[in-house]
């Protein structure tokens, strides 16, 4: 299967994520908007979640929680607007550890004749938003200086001994 | 941690120089003159720097001497970042988990298979 591939072009408020998959397009539409379906993939294993709404429909909520074992939890909300179809799942996209900085999530399913190509094309407000949300460019790869950090984070999501 | 004090560590580290000048005070304590000399930029423009990452809550500074010390604050560092420095984590693994709900999801094995 093809990696995850993840863009955030300099100088715009966008994140451009593409993946590959080996089911048809109708299959993978399923397993993002059925709820029972959604609870089993999205997050990192790390994480319990919950679904508190999934109301995949013009104006519909939804809201999940991702928690660990050491009693954090991370709450995200948001919106679906219009009809949601594989060729249009629109969405707002909030955490809620972060109120305010909201983006337009748009995701589409490209048919690729057996396998499915996600396109998760998302809006923030502004550069300063994205950045935040990705870490600052991570993506970019760009200077030693956040490498560095990089891994100094790294050492910082340790537990301390 | 409030709101107002996650919005300035972001806007802190939204700066290619702050994340540099904070991966370099991962290693050791430093004082403005060492923190400029790596950089193209004037030691006014560090120092305001240093400010911006001071009122985050990202750095403390002391006065050794004549000399003003910056020093890491790890902590705000970690609980702001906490979740979000896994965005691509998330994402990859998110997607190696629906490979496999979509394989366990398709009974009918395909006979035809692309190379890829």
């Amino acid at each position: 299967m093809t990696k995850t591939q993840i863009d955030a072009p300099a100088g715009v408020p966008f994140i451009d994520i593409t993946r590959e998959f080996d089911a048809p397009r109708d299959l993978v539409f399923k397993a993002y908007s059925d709820p029972e379906l959604i609870v089993q993939w999205l997050g990192p294993r790390k994480y319990k979640m919950t679904l508190d709404a999934w109301d995949v429909r013009d104006g519909g909520t939804w809201r999940y929680t991702h928690s660990d074992d050491e009693g954090h939890a991370f709450g995200f909300h948001g919106v679906f607007h219009g009809d949601q179809t594989p060729d249009h799942m629109v969405q707002t996209f909030e955490f809620e550890g972060w109120p305010g900085h909201v983006s337009l999530e748009s995701i589409t399913f490209e048919d690729r004749g057996g396998t499915t190509v996600i396109h998760n094309h998302s809006t923030y407000q502004s550069v300063a938003d994205r950045d935040g949300m990705i870490e600052s460019g991570m993506e970019e790869g760009m200077n030693d200086g956040f490498d560095r950090l990089d891994e100094l984070l790294a050492t910082l999501r340790q537990p301390v001994a | 941690m409030p709101d107002n004090q996650l919005d300035a560590v972001f806007g802190a580290l939204a700066d290619p120089t702050r994340r540099a000048i904070l991966a370099r005070l991962a290693e050791g304590d430093a004082s403005v003159l060492e923190l400029t000399a790596p950089f193209n930029v004037s030691q006014p423009a560090i120092s305001k720097h240093l400010r911006v990452l001071e009122s985050a809550g990202l750095i403390s500074r002391s006065r050794k001497a004549t000399t003003r010390l910056s020093h890491l604050e790890a902590d705000p560092l970690r609980k702001a970042t906490e979740w979000l420095v896994s965005y691509r984590e998330y994402w990859e693994e998110s997607h190696e988990r629906l490979d496999a709900l979509l394989a366990a999801l398709q009974v009918q094995p395909k006979a035809e298979r692309k190379p890829r």
